[in-house]
C-alpha cells in the first residue's frame, strides 16, 4: 500500500509541475478558469452587469491568500490529526470507549 | 467551477437555489442520522468534509496553462453518499463566497448544484456501478473522484450556458465556448484528484476497517 501511495502521490505532483515546464516561454499567464468564464460572459453579453457584490472582498491578494491557506490549513490539520488517532490504534474497539478517547 | 457573485440573472440564481435546497435539507437529516446511528463515523466524516475543504483551496496549474482547483467531493461520496457530500459542499462553498468573494451568495445555489450535488451523484454512481461490475476499490474509486470532478465544471458550464446564450449559436453554442474554457483545463486537475482520493482510500482500509464496514450499506460493499 505504502509504495502505491507514493507512486500515486508522485504522479499528483507531476501532473501539477509538468504545465510549469510546458509553459515554459512565459506565455501561458496561468489565470483561473473562474476568471476566464467571467470573461467570457463578458464577452457574450457585453451589457451585463452583476446585480450583486460580494458583501465582503479580502482587501488584496496576501489576505486572499491567507485564506485559501487557512482553508487548506483547518481541512489538512483535521484529516493529519484523524489519521494520527487511527494509526495509533489500529484496532479500534468497536464503541467509542474511554480507552479511545485517552490518546 | 465558481459563478461569480451577481453573475446568474435573479431567476436562474433562485431556480438553482430551490434545486439545490431538497438535496441539501435531505442530507442534513440523513448526517444526524448517520451520526445516531453509526457514531463512530463522525471523525471519518469530519476528515472527509476536511478533505473537501483542502481541496478546493487548491488552484493547480494545468496543462492548458490555466489554473484551476480540485473538488474533494468524490471521497465523501462513496464514504457516505452524495446527499451527505451537499451538506459538506455547502459549507465549503458558504466559506468561500462569505470569506474570499469565490462565488457568491446569490450564485451558492447553482454552486452548490455542480460542485455539491451533481459531481457527488455521478461519483456515487460511478464508485457503486464499478464496485457491482467487479472493478477493484482503487478502480471504482478513481474514476469515481475523476469524472465526478469534470461533471462538476462541465455543469458549470452548462449553467452559464443556459444563462449566457450565445447571441448568434444560442445555448449549445455557448455551452460549447464554456466547456473549452473549463473542460480541457480541468482534465488533468480530475486525474490528480481521482489519484489523490485513492491515496486516501488505500490509507482508510487500513487504518480504518471498522468505519468502513459501519458504512459499507452506504458505499455499495456490503
Amino acid at each position: 500500500m505504502l509504495k502505491q501511495n507514493l507512486i500515486l502521490i508522485a504522479a499528483v505532483a507531476g501532473l501539477a509541475v509538468a504545465p510549469l515546464f510546458i509553459h515554459r516561454d512565459g506565455k501561458a499567464e496561468f489565470s483561473g478558469s473562474d476568471g476566464q468564464a467571467e470573461a467570457l460572459i463578458t464577452e457574450i453579453r457585453p451589457d451585463y452587469q452583476p446585480w450583486f457584490s460580494p458583501l465582503w472582498e479580502p482587501p488584496s491578494g496576501e489576505i486572499e491568500s491567507l485564506l485559501f491557506a487557512l482553508q487548506a490549513a483547518v481541512g489538512a490539520g483535521l484529516i493529519g490529526f484523524y489519521f494520527g488517532r487511527r494509526s495509533a490504534t489500529p484496532k479500534t474497539p468497536r464503541s467509542p470507549s474511554a480507552e479511545n478517547r485517552a490518546g | 467551477m465558481h459563478i461569480m457573485e451577481g453573475y446568474l440573472p435573479v431567476s436562474h440564481a433562485l431556480g438553482w437555489a430551490a434545486l439545490s435546497l431538497p438535496f441539501v435539507a435531505y442530507g442534513a437529516r440523513k448526517i444526524i442520522r448517520t451520526l445516531e446511528e453509526k457514531p463512530e463515523t463522525k471523525m471519518l466524516l469530519a476528515a472527509s468534509g476536511a478533505y473537501v475543504f483542502v481541496l478546493s483551496a487548491l488552484k493547480i496549474p494545468s496543462v492548458t496553462g490555466s489554473c484551476s482547483h480540485p473538488t474533494g467531493t468524490g471521497l465523501a461520496a462513496t464514504l457516505f453518499g452524495p446527499s451527505v457530500t451537499a451538506v459538506l459542499g455547502t459549507i465549503v462553498l458558504l466559506f468561500q463566497a462569505l470569506l474570499l468573494a469565490h462565488g457568491g451568495l446569490t450564485t451558492l445555489g447553482a454552486n452548490v448544484f455542480s460542485m455539491a450535488i451533481a459531481g457527488p451523484f455521478i461519483a456515487y454512481g460511478l464508485y457503486r456501478g464499478l464496485t457491482r461490475a467487479g472493478a477493484s476499490m482503487a478502480v471504482a474509486v478513481f474514476f469515481a473522484a475523476a469524472l465526478g470532478d469534470l461533471a462538476t465544471y462541465c455543469v458549470t458550464a452548462l449553467q452559464l450556458a443556459l444563462a449566457f446564450p450565445d447571441p448568434v449559436s444560442g445555448v449549445f453554442g455557448a455551452a460549447v465556448k464554456f466547456l473549452a474554457v473549463f473542460a480541457p483545463t480541468q482534465a488533468p486537475l480530475a486525474i490528480s484528484e481521482g489519484l489523490l482520493t485513492v491515496v486516501v482510500m488505500n490509507l482508510l482500509s487500513r487504518y480504518s476497517a471498522d468505519e468502513l464496514k459501519a458504512l459499507a450499506p452506504a458505499t455499495g460493499k456490503a
